[in-house]
């Protein structure tokens, strides 16, 4: 089993924001993978995602699957993050006040990440973009 | 001892049914009232959906005053069995379509999101933590 899927992800687009992410729980869920780690899985991915809608201007979201582990790579085209360990710590946020509207924006995404991905990578260049790479074993077996 | 204490001790914990749950808070059912069967065992109240992403524990009820799209998103990332948004707020269609579409039943009532915690508390909800 071996599978790979592409998702493309508009910044601003708060309509569809968490789409990839509900996709690729039905996805688990019919491949009949632990409700554990898929929650683990959706909730890094939703993240990631609300984050590129939050904070970038559009990205890409690569999804590659097989027996062993999930790999999550979002990458985005933005004004990327000035400071990745300010960014890392819980409560520390730029986004706006439309983003705090909808629920998010609070500094807890990416420590949310960190906390649920089993190898969670995150490179920025300022003002071309972020890319995090999320890896979480379907075995539940951490790396 | 204070107050709080005595009664705290008094209350028991039992699962609510969703239908229940909405009875409790003279609430409304937008969507999924064929679930109103269906058993909740614990609640947590946040207008912060970070924060709801970080509860573990799955099958819960989401008590919030937030209502947009990706409340429903994150009721559906975090597996929670039921969403009961609070103080009056309007519900769109497309939210009731994602409802709908992720199986989970959406209720609404006027009370603030403080009465309705403490009203499902009161008749059993247990808190996440």
């Amino acid at each position: 089993m071996a599978m790979s899927f592409e998702y493309k992800v508009e910044g601003g687009d708060f309509t569809h924001a968490g789409y990839a992410s509900s996709q690729v729980k039905k996805m688990l869920k019919q491949l009949g993978v632990d409700n554990n780690i898929i929650k683990r899985v959706v909730v890094c991915l939703y993240e990631a995602e609300v984050n590129i809608v939050a904070h970038a201007w559009r990205g890409v979201i690569l999804i590659n699957l097989d027996s062993e582990q999930i790999n999550m790579k979002l990458t985005d085209e933005g004004p990327g993050i000035a400071d990745i360990s300010l960014a890392m710590q819980k409560g520390y946020s730029t986004a706006s006040p439309q983003v705090r509207e909808m629920g998010f924006g609070a500094g807890m995404g990416l420590p949310n990440i960190s906390t649920n991905a089993d190898r969670f990578d995150i490179t920025s260049e300022k003002g071309v973009g972020t890319t995090l790479e999320i890896a979480i074993l379907l075995t539940g077996k951490a790396v | 001892m204070p107050f709080f204490l005595t009664v705290d001790r008094q209350l028991k914990q039992f699962n609510m049914t969703v239908g229940e749950i909405c009875s409790s808070v003279n609430g409304n059912f937008v969507s999924g009232k064929e679930k109103a069967g269906h058993e909740i065992e614990f609640a947590f109240a946040s207008d912060l959906m970070s924060d709801v992403l970080t509860v573990k524990c799955d099958n819960l009820l989401l008590i919030t005053g937030l209502a947009n799209l990706q409340t429903i998103r994150t009721a559906e990332m975090s597996d929670a069995g039921c969403i009961l948004i609070v103080r009056d707020k309007s519900v769109s269609d497309e939210m009731q379509k994602l409802a709908s579409e992720s199986g989970i039943p959406l209720i609404t009532c006027c009370t603030t999101m403080f009465r309705a915690a403490g009203e499902l508390y009161r008749a059993g909800l247990k808190p996440v933590f």
